[in-house]
Formats: structure tokens, sequence, C-alpha cells
């Protein structure tokens, strides 16, 4: 059905704006998307304007973004970009995400990159715009562009009288210019639409069952799939019986290799279908590091040890001066628990192929697809779709990838949705970490020297794709390659130590497949680097926010750290060596994450019970400065969000497995947070309209560990290393310290 | 193939299913088109499939639909529209109370049963009630300010 030379008109008439209309109901403008087909196809690469908006007759405009919402918020944050630039309302703008027939390849949606690097280049395409419009009007007008500005969708003459409006300017065809990366922005001072806490346009149709994510689509003679995996990674295939899914009326088998699907026109069937099959595997071999993963991190081989950071000397210096301080950190393998399993739609034929996805990467895994298919890759088509929140790589891309083989191998449409126990069994896990790190701290309060050393699997953010599973059951040579997102960053401190090492030892692959994690290994490296920095304060008898406003060199860190405490109302902390400890404790973190991005502080109050060892936080203080803050209360809920998913992740989260694979697959055996245990939560957003827009769905998660590890300290004088901190934990660390100081 | 009759958003369906044990969430979501409530475990676990049956919170993925009987179904679509939001409703938007908005439905229907049988629910009294509602994305303590914009009182 699609061609190569497929335009991106005749894609949108083909369907394209069908599925606009579907995510943007209560924006007005979403509806004229359809409108795009009367504007002549662009071609998408990103040095062109007319890649990112096309202005329609109406004076209504499409955005085309390769960036996603993922529930993050970006869906308005770009529009409210694009507005400022453009002086239209945003309500004017439909916005089409994530479609590779549609949108140009601005990356993947990770990394706090969404507004970052694609807003950002979409504000610019947008100044972009705005200048060649002004330019069409001074020629439409027989005037100079000085003598001309642009007010709500139109360019009229500074000194009055009826203007021309975009749709009449230009409505229905190409700009034909080029990006300019040095076209002029727009004041900040004069931000009416940027700044504003804008709401999503998302949310009335989500809150009304009326928005349609992947898992909601419908496809004429679709069928439903499942895939059923082996009882353990890398097992064969070596008998289906057959007979075991009779009675169950529709169900089909699918097999290429290793990989075992079912399809039913309906869905209940296939479910009961994928359950009642009967199959004969192989043995494999076992999980590697099951029962002791920090022992397996530790005990190498090793492909490779790196010195990341080298600065002074290190040796020379640790512990000569003063007290030195220490400690070894674990963090465990965690899903990204989606709430919703991953679910996909494929359609593939012989000559094409288009996919529902709801992956953070569909440029990405675009020419993985056209491989899997034996397709050419500009007849592969990955729409993006809402998905359930999925914070790094879950098993989207792996849903997808089984429906396109099911799909492939029975001439129709297929939809997957993983069961619970695929999501929580199967999705590529965050990466197990093991830090150690060793500071000292002289006599009159300075950290002198600093060593960290981590012991990790194998990050390789420059290779293709994480390896999915049907293919890889299905015998698809995949690229090589696992994704752990930058994990080793921030394994130092933030504070302007003079003499700092940080050594990694990287291992080839980890027990299970590992992929990138929000806040990808960031949030163990600053609960290590904050605890140790909690450590080095209490031994020199200084309160621990005034020992960091000591060593922090930014101004901007300094501001975060102030504005934090002020928000929370911290006291000073008692650090008499031989204080007595309450059961309640306020801790404090802070970082600039990724050393160059967003400046977060955090204070947190928690209680702790002796008899049990159960962590209560009770309130949470944020300060965060993200630079430019695009939507507020957007950046807001992002840090919300954060510090809840984290302290979930810290309090609870660790993945359970054997020899043979996952064995935590359903929320009694993987518990998160509940609403019973969140805390009061107090944000302060830093607003710098001067400055650079950064990310915000990341950097307030690295400070939450931290915090809490802190602050349990501060309540019961223990320092909690392995994550999660259960009560089981905190009660046997408890123990612990009386056993020693008896 | 058996029929099952039934009572969904005040409107009377009859629906086939093959298997009686078949869980009414496909039978809603698959059958009827009713796409608010989700499929998030299939275990009773998360609450994102919740349904109103007469007015009480309950687990769609878990009750088969010959159970149903004549008992009266309600799914977040039965509650109000985009442009005519229930009450609750139009208070998670206000709060912008959802991230990605998968879980929301179980939030939203909990919370309405919650205040039909106690119109002023205190903090502790809401974080019980939705305590079997999973949330990933962290919207929590907005949810909460939903609860009590819902029930009347304006949240701090």
């Amino acid at each position: 059905m699609m061609a190569a030379t497929l335009s991106r008109r005749a894609l949108l008439k083909a369907g394209g704006a069908l599925v606009v209309t579907f995510g943007m109901p209560s924006i007005a403008g979403a509806q004229r998307a359809t409108a795009a087909d009367r504007a002549p196809a662009p071609s998408i690469d990103t040095t062109s304007v007319d890649s990112f908006f096309a202005v329609h007759q109406d004076g209504s405009i499409t955005c085309y973004c390769g960036k996603v919402d993922l529930g993050q918020g970006l869906r308005i944050a770009i529009r409210q970009m694009a507005a400022e630039e453009l002086e239209v309302p945003v309500d004017r703008i439909a916005l089409v995400e994530g479609d590779t027939a549609l949108t140009p390849d601005q990356g993947p949606t990770a990394g706090s990159s969404g507004v970052m690097r694609g807003g950002v280049q979409i504000r610019q395409a947008a100044a972009t715009a705005r200048a060649a419009l002004l330019a069409l009007a001074s020629q439409r007008m027989g005037r100079p562009a000085s003598e001309l500005m642009v007010v709500d969708g139109a360019v009229r003459a500074r000194d009055g009288g009826s203007g021309v409006d975009f749709g009449a300017l230009i409505g229905g065809r190409r700009f034909d210019v080029k990006l300019d990366p040095k076209a002029a922005l727009k004041d900040p001072r004069l931000y009416r639409v940027v700044g504003q806490p804008l709401p999503r346009p998302d949310l009335p149709a989500k809150l009304t069952g009326r928005h349609v994510y992947v898992h909601d689509l419908v496809v004429l003679n679709m069928l439903h799939g499942r895939a059923i995996r082996p009882p353990r990674p890398g097992a064969r295939l070596l008998e289906v019986d057959t007979n075991s899914i009779i009675g169950l009326d529709g169900a089909r088998l699918v097999r290429k290799g290793d990989f075992i699907g079912v399809v039913a026109a309906d869905e209940w069937t296939a479910v009961r279908a994928a359950r009642a099959l009967a199959l004969k595997w192989s043995d494999a071999p076992p999980l590697a590091g099951a029962g002791d993963v920090a022992g397996w991190l530790r005990a190498g081989p090793f492909e490779a040890t790196q010195s990341l950071v080298t600065k002074g000397d290190v040796a020379g210096t640790l512990g000569r001066h003063g007290t030195q301080c220490g400690g070894t950190y674990f963090w465990p393998m965690q899903t990204h628990g989606s709430i919703g399993p991953s679910c996909a739609v494929a359609d593939v034929r012989a000559d094409g192929a288009t996919i529902y996805t709801a992956s953070q990467a569909t440029h990405k895994y675009r020419p993985t697809f056209a491989r899997i298919l034996g397709l050419p890759t500009d007849a592969v088509r990955l729409v993006y779709l809402d998905g359930a929140g999925c914070y790094g790589m879950n098993g989207h891309d792996d849903a997808a990838a089984d429906a396109a083989l099911l799909s492939q191998a029975t001439g129709q449409p297929v939809r997957v949705q993983w069961m619970r126990g695929d999501e929580h069994g199967w999705d590529p896990k965050g990466p197990p970490q093991l830090v150690a790190m060793t500071a000292s701290v002289t006599a009159d309060g300075t950290i002198d020297a600093w060593r960290t050393e981590m012991w990790l699997p194998r990050a390789t953010a420059g290779l293709p794709n994480v390896p999915l599973l049907g293919p890889d059951e299905a015998g698809i040579a995949q690229p090589p390659g696992i994704s752990t997102g930058l994990i080793t960053q921030n394994g130092d401190p933030p504070y302007g130590v003079a003499n700092v090492e940080v050594v990694v030892h990287w291992l080839k692959g980890a027990p299970l497949r590992p992929s990138n994690i929000r806040a990808p290994g960031k949030i163990a490296n600053v609960l290590a680097v904050e605890a140790l920095t909690d450590e080095l304060a209490f031994a020199a008898g200084v309160d621990p926010l005034a020992f960091r406003q000591r060593h922090v060199t930014d101004p901007r860190g300094s501001e975060v750290l102030r504005r934090a405490a002020a928000r929370f109302g911290w006291t000073p902390r008692d650090t008499d060596a031989r204080r007595q400890f309450g059961g309640r404790g306020h801790g404090l973190a802070y970082s600039h994450y990724k050393n160059n991005e967003t400046y977060i502080a955090m204070v947190m109050e928690v209680d702790v019970d002796r008899a049990n060892g159960a962590v209560r936080v009770r309130r949470v203080a944020c300060a965060h400065d993200c630079g430019l803050a695009i939507n507020p209360d957007g950046v807001k809920a992002q840090v919300e969000g954060g510090i809840l998913q984290t302290l979930s992740r810290t309090l609870f989260e660790e993945v359970a497995f054997d020899r043979n694979g996952v064995t935590s697959r359903d929320w009694h055996s993987y518990p998160i947070l509940r609403f019973s245990d969140a805390p009061e939560i107090h944000v302060d957003i830093v607003q710098r309209l001067t400055e650079p827009p950064l990310g915000a769905g990341e950097a307030a998660c690295v400070c939450v560990a931290g915090a809490l590890a802190n602050a349990i300290f501060d309540a019961v004088g223990v320092r909690m290393r392995t994550v999660p901190f259960t009560a089981e934990r905190v009660k046997a660390a408890l123990a612990s310290a009386r056993a020693s100081t008896a | 193939m058996p029929t099952y009759r039934l009572v969904v958003n005040d409107a009377a369906h009859s629906v086939e299913s093959r298997d009686p044990a078949q869980p009414l969430l496909y039978v809603l979501r698959n059958g009827l088109g009713l796409h608010g409530p989700h499929f998030g475990c299939g275990l009773g676990q998360c609450g994102a499939c919740t349904v109103l049956v007469d007015g009480v919170a309950a687990r769609a993925c878990t009750l088969p639909v010959s159970a149903v009987g004549s008992r009266k179904i309600t799914t977040l679509e039965g509650l109000g529209t985009p442009d005519r939001p229930h009450p609750v409703q139009a208070a998670f938007i206000a709060e912008q109370a959802a991230q990605c908005g998968y879980c929301s439905n179980g939030m939203v229907m909990t919370t309405v049963a919650l205040l039909q049988r106690n119109p002023h629910p205190s903090d502790d009294e809401a974080r019980a009630a939705l305590d079997g509602c999973l949330c990933r994305c962290g919207s929590h303590v907005r949810v909460l300010r939903a609860v009590m914009r819902a029930s009347g009182r304006t949240p701090t």
C-alpha cells in the first residue's frame, strides 16, 4: 500500500490526519490538521522550516514535532514555544508528534530533551517562519519589514491599519526557507504565552474516556495477538502441541523460529489460547547474578576499566589531612512499571508497513523494523500514539515487534497487548549499579579529596538499539546493542573539590536485558555523593546545608539550596557525634543534573519507626532551576511525579529473579508507592526568562534517594546504602547499629 | 453463543461471549467500544479497569461477564464528556491531576464511588479509598487535591 515515493500529503490523506484528531480532540486547531493535505509535501529534513510548520488557508497552523508527549506535557509546551514566536493563539496550532512519515527526526524523546532540544529547534523554526512572513508581507504591502509587526496571526503596519493574515500570506504554500539558526527570537520580556501555566489539552479527553491510546486503536480486520515467551531467555522452542488450543475457536498459531504467538479475532480468545498453548522448550544457560547481583557486579570479568575524571592528586591527598568517610552503595534492577502493559498495532503488507506504537523513538526504530520485516526503510511508517507512561524504554518496542511479526505472518493487522506478567517479566530493566565512594574532609571543614569507583553493565548509548525480543526469538539478526543511558554521570561531587577521581569497571552485560530508566544511573550516583557529603559534614561538625553552601561554587546552585531550605523551613541539624536520634529527621540533597543542566535542591522530612523499620516520608520541598520554564505547572507536575516515582523506587522496588527469569511479575511481588505513602510536596520553580530552557523530567529524581537517606540518618542515625530502603533493611541496619555500639 | 444482557451507562446491550468467565473489561472495550476502563493487570491489583457496579467501584478485569446480571454498569464515558464533564472529572481537569492518564480511570471512578457514600472525606479517608489505585507517573498529590475539590473544599 505504501510506496517509497508516497508524499506527506498523500499520507495525510491516507489517514495521518485521523490519528491527529484522535490525539487532541479538545484542541480546536487539531481538527484542521486535515487541511495539511492541501499543502505541498515538504521533505522532512531538519534544516527546512516546512518540515516543522504548515500554514493553512484559514490561518491555522500544523506543527510537526519529532518528539512526543509521553504524559510529560510536551503537547502544550511545544505549542507555547511555537505560538509565542509566531504570535498566534496556542489553540490555532495543531501538533503532529513522532510520526515517521510526517515529522522530522528530532531524536528519541529521552533524556529530558523534549523542550530542551526538540522545543528549542521548533522555536527556532518558528522564529525563522515569522521572519519569512514579515518578508512576504513587506512585499505584499509595499513597506519595509521594519515598519511591520506580527500580531495575532497577521502582519500589520506598526502605524496602524488593516494587516494581512498568515492564511492569506502563505496558506497552503511552502515557506521554502532554511531554518535560520540566527533568526531573532522574541524578547523574553514580551512573552505572553511562554511562562504561563496553561492547562494540558489532552486531559479533558483522557479524563472522560475519549482519548485514544494505542491500546484503544481499532483498525479494520484487526486481529488480537499474544506472543508466548520462553521459560528462560534463550531457550529454543522444541515442540508445539497444536491440540492444546483446539476448542478455542478462531485461534491460530504463528511460529517463526523460536518466536511463537497466537492470534484471534477476539481478544479474550487470544488470551486464553496463549495460556492454554502447550509448548516444549530446550534448556538454556541460567541467568547470571541470581541471588547476589552486587557480588556479580563486583566479580567481573570486566570488558574495560575507564577513568572518567582525574583531577589533582587523590592518592596523595585522600585521608592525609583530615577525616575519611566512605561506603559502597547498591542500586538494584528495576522495572519501568508502566501501569498499562505495552501495546502496539501493526499492519504489515507485502510492500509496506504501518506500525502504531507508543515508542519513545519512532524514527530511531524505523530502520530496525524495516530490517525485521525485510522492507525498505522508507516503506515503513511508525506512528506514535500515547501509551501508558514509560519513563524509559519499557516493553513498547518489543510489543510493536511482536505485532509486526504476527501481522506479517497472518497478512492482517494485529494488535498485541502484553499481559501484566509480560511487562514485569520482560520489559528491559534499569541496570544494577554498585558504587563505592571515599572522601576526606579537613579540620576546617573542606572536602579535600574524593574517589568514586563504579561497577556497571556496559553503557552503549552509541549503538543502534536494545535488541527486541520477538526478532531475537525469530532468529532475525539485529545489530548488537544495549542502552543503559548515561549511567556514570553525576558520580563526582558538584562542590569544587580539588582532587577527584572517578573510575568505572564495565561488565559486558547484565543479568536481565538492560535499558534506560528515568534519570539513568544518576539517582544512585547522587545518592552516594550526597550521602557521603552528609557524612563529611557530620564528621566536620557542620550543618549539612551550611556545608553544601560553603562548597557549592555555582550561584544558581546556591540559590536552589537557599530556596529549598526556605520552602521547607530548614533548621540546623545537630552534628554532635554523641547526639541522640529521635525518630524524625530532615535530609538534604543537591545536584546539578549531568553537571551542565538543571539545578535541584531537595529537603525531606521522615519518621522512622524503630520497632519495624518502616520509613514514612512526611514532607518534601524541592527548588528546581531548569532555566526558562515554558509551562511552570507542567514543570511542577514533572517534579512532583519525579519525586513520587523515585521515592517508590528507593523505598520499595527491586526486581526479583532466579536462574530462569523474573519472579516479581505482578504488583504484589513488585510493590510501588501508594496513595497512603505520598508525602506533602512543595515545589519552587525558579523562573529564568533569559536562560535557555533545560530538562525537567529527570532532574528532580536524582536528589530523592540522597535526601531520603540523609533524613533517615538524621532520624535514627543509620546510613542506608542498599536500595530499596525496605522496612526490613532499615530494621536490620538499626539492629546492627545497636550491636556495634553495645 | 451465550448472550448476556447488560445495562451500561443507562443503555441496554446484548453481548455475546463464548466463555462465561470472560472478564467484563474485554466486553466493554471490544464489544461495546468503551475505552475508558483500561487493562492494567488483569489481576485486580491496580484499578485501571475500574467501573461502577450499581454505584460501587469494581474491577472489570476480574468480574466475569456472566456474573454481572441486571446490575447497572457505569464507565468513565458514562459520567461526562470533555465539554460537560462530571464534577469529579472537572475537578481532575482543574487540578491537572494526570500525566499519562492511563490509570486515571480508576482514580476518577473510585472518587465518584467514594463521594457517593462519603461526600466530605478526610484526607486519610481519600487516601484509603484510593490506595488500591496505582499511579506510576506520580500524580498522587494532585489527585488528592482533586478529590478535595470535588467534595466542595478548596484544595490547599
